[in-house]
Order: structure tokens, then sequence, then C-alpha cells
């Protein structure tokens, strides 16, 4: 019964910390849309050099976000 | 605007009948097992091993063949895989014994015995494994797939400077990485050196990522070695490459003061080792956790055995696939994008801070 509770209390904290992840990565992306988005209403003209950086940003927070999730 | 509509049209239908080859095979294999088995184990199953290397080219229950093992083990072994018959039976070969144990081969007697020590980890002794696999036959066929149809394209333009056919939709794309990746990153001067690998790399990893899609089963960029092999050539060309100026900003980092550049060297040199690495991680992990999330849902329809259950299931799973073409080019532009711009610090010519 005892090793039954740590086996229990490692899967539960298991998902607590990729559930952690998830919430980090989405508040990063979320964040970078939400700036890139007022960038392009400001200036309409530069919406392809802004769309390239959002999306090299977002490509570099989830693979911190994936590699922590599969280390998880 | 009824062009557009009868494409979107055609395009659904065409990936329908992608879902529903995928669902032939799911449904053999369900009725082929015994009715015991819980269907959920079932998908399981069947996710793990869509997502393994396997020694033959199974396409259907019916229709697959066998791909040469070349293993060495005291000499070099050659057989066919069609002696494991689905990693069924033991394969004897100049009286060793091999069987494949969850993909691996391994070295064991007649009977296929596997002994497991504590940890329920097999201590069967394992030979060097280097047959043409799944995965190794993709590569090689998606290699000379590209290098027939680029070789075309560039004999086409000695003659005539546009491009026909499917060289008109090449090119934009070839002078998208060389005008809008390799310039702004690595400057006028050097982009010239770096642009095979680059071109190479984007057109690998799109047309194996769109590969990985299709109901054939190959899945190249789902196995980490093969993203490793990537990152790590990236790697040895911006080490091999990089000029005075790169490694003296790794170990001596101009403009800031002694302790700070003694604490910073050993953080700089393995920031060298974690780009690549991110690298690797990156495309395996998005490409794996795509697939992974759209199987799963596709064995979701077969567990929800009603109308309702199932056909919402198949939406998700339709739109998840197109979220997932998406991903495939996206990952190879950052792939790509992200190579630029190690090789672009390399050499870097020095400018005052």
């Amino acid at each position: 019964m005892e090793t039954m509770d740590i086996e229990v209390a490692k899967v539960l904290f298991k998902a607590l910390g990729a559930g952690l992840v998830v919430i980090g990565a989405g508040l990063g992306i979320g964040k970078i849309g939400g700036s890139a988005m007022e960038a392009i209403a400001r200036q309409p003209e530069a919406t392809g050099k802004i769309q390239t950086a959002m999306l090299i940003a977002a490509a570099l927070i989830e693979g911190i976000g994936f590699a922590a999730l599969f280390a998880v | 605007m009824i062009k557009k509509l009868k494409f979107l049209i055609v395009l659904f239908f065409t990936f329908l009948c992608v879902f529903s080859f995928a669902e032939q095979h799911d449904l053999k294999n369900n009725g082929e097992s015994s009715p015991q088995k819980d269907i959920r184990t079932e998908v399981k199953d069947f996710v793990n091993h869509h997502l393994q290397d396997t020694h033959d080219f199974h396409l259907t229950k019916g229709l697959s063949f066998p791909l040469p093992v070349i293993l060495w083990d005291n000499g070099l072994q050659i057989f066919s895989s069609s002696q494991f018959d689905h990693g069924k039976a033991v394969a004897t070969h100049n009286g060793n014994h091999y069987k494949i144990y969850h993909g691996k081969i391994y070295k064991t007697d007649l009977g296929g015995k596997i002994t497991y020590n504590q940890n329920k980890h097999v201590t069967n002794e394992k030979p060097l494994d280097f047959s043409i696999t799944k995965n190794v036959s993709f590569i090689l066929i998606v290699s000379f797939l590209m290098m027939w149809v680029f070789s075309r394209m560039a004999k086409s333009y000695r003659s005539n400077p546009i491009p026909k056919g499917f060289g008109r939709f090449l090119e934009p794309i070839v002078l998208y990485v060389r005008d809008d990746i390799a310039i702004p990153n690595i400057g006028k001067k050097y982009y010239k050196r770096y642009m095979s690998f680059l071109l190479t790399v984007f057109f690998f990893i799109w047309i194996i990522n769109l590969f990985g899609l299709t109901p054939l089963g190959v899945n190249v960029t789902n196995n980490i070695a093969v993203t490793f092999s990537l990152a790590i050539i990236t790697y040895l060309i911006t080490t091999f490459t990089a000029n005075k100026h790169y490694w003296k900003h790794i170990f001596w980092m101009p403009g800031v003061p002694v302790p700070m550049k003694l604490i910073l060297a050993p953080i700089e040199l393995l920031g060298t080792i974690i780009k690549p690495f991110s690298l690797m991680i990156r495309l395996y992990a998005n490409i794996t956790a795509g697939h992974v999330v759209l199987m799963s849902i596709i064995g979701l329809m077969f567990i929800f055995k009603n109308w309702i259950g199932s056909s919402l299931s198949f939406g998700l799973a339709f739109a998840i696939a197109l979220l997932e073409l998406l991903v495939a080019a996206l990952q190879a532009y950052i792939f790509t994008m992200l190579s630029a711009l190690y090789f672009g610090s390399a050499v870097e010519e020095h400018h005052d801070h």
C-alpha cells in the first residue's frame, strides 16, 4: 500500500509538470501573438516581416515546450 | 467562387479516401486478434507499432514485402527479413538464431528465448544492426527522388531560363530559400557556400513530413536518430566553417569585464551544443506528437461505436490532419531558418559593438 501511494503520487506530479509546461508555452506564444497583432495593426505594410518573426519566436518557444514535455 | 468551392470539395474527398485506407488496416488488425483484447489496448498497440521502425515494408494485411537484414555479428550476416515472419518466427542464419523483440534484433537460441534482468530489460546479446529497415529504405527513396527532380530542373535551365512543368512550382520555393532565408541571415558574401545544404534539408524534411501523413506508415522524422543526424550535420558545418570572431565570441567575449568572460565561456560552449540539440528535439517532438494525436483520435473512432461519436472524431481527425500539413512545412522552414541563423553567426565579420 505504501509503494502504491508513491506510484500514484509520481504519476500525479508528472501530469502536473506537463500541465505547467503547457501553461508556460501557451502564455509565451500568446503574448507573442498579441504583440504581433498589435504591430500589424499599427503598420499593415510590414505584415510579412512581422509574421515571419512571430513564427520563428513561436517555434523556439514550442521547441523548449516539447523538450520539457518529453523529459516529463 | 464556385470554382473555389469545387476545389475545396475535391480536397476534402481526397483526404477522405486517405482515412478510409487507414480505417481498413485498423479494422483488419482488430478482427484478427483474440476477442478478449480490450479495444483501448488495441489502439495503443496500433499507435506504438506505427511509431516504430520495422524490418519489412508492410502496407496492408496482404501486401507486404521483406527488406534485407544486414547484421554484424563476427562477420557480415545478410538475409531476408521474411525469415522473421513479421516477428513471430526465429530466423536462423549460419548457425545463429535471431529474434525480433519490440522492433530490435536479439541473438537467441532455437526456442527464441528472451531473458530479462531485474529491471525488465532484455539481457540477450544484440548484434550490430545495419539492416535496410523501412526508414532507411524510405530515406534512400526520397533522396533519389530529390536528386532526379532537381537535376532535371537544373539541366532544363541550360536551354531555357523559364522552367516548365513541375519546375514552375519549385522555382519560387528555391528563390524563397535563397532570398528570405539564406541572404538575410548569412549575408550576401558567403551565402552561396551554404545554399546546397539549406535547400537539401528544407526539401528533405518537407517531403518526408508529408509522406509521414500518408497511410504508407513511413515516419522517418519520427525517429530521433534521423533528426539527430541532421542536427549533427548542422553542428559540424557551423564548427568547421566558423571564423576567428565566432570562437572569440565564445571563449573570450569582447566588451565584458574579465570575471564575466570566465563565467561566460563554459555557458557559451554549452550553448553551441544545445542549439543543434534543440533543433533535433523540436523536429522530432513536433512530428511525433502530431502523429500520436492523430492516430489516437482515429482510434477514438473505433472506441465510440455509435454514429455521433465516430463521425465527430473523424471530423476532428480531419482538422488535425490539415494542421499537420501546416506543421510539416513549418518545421522544415524553421529548421532551415535556424540552421541559416547559426551559419550566419559563424561567418559574421567583425563590427564594432
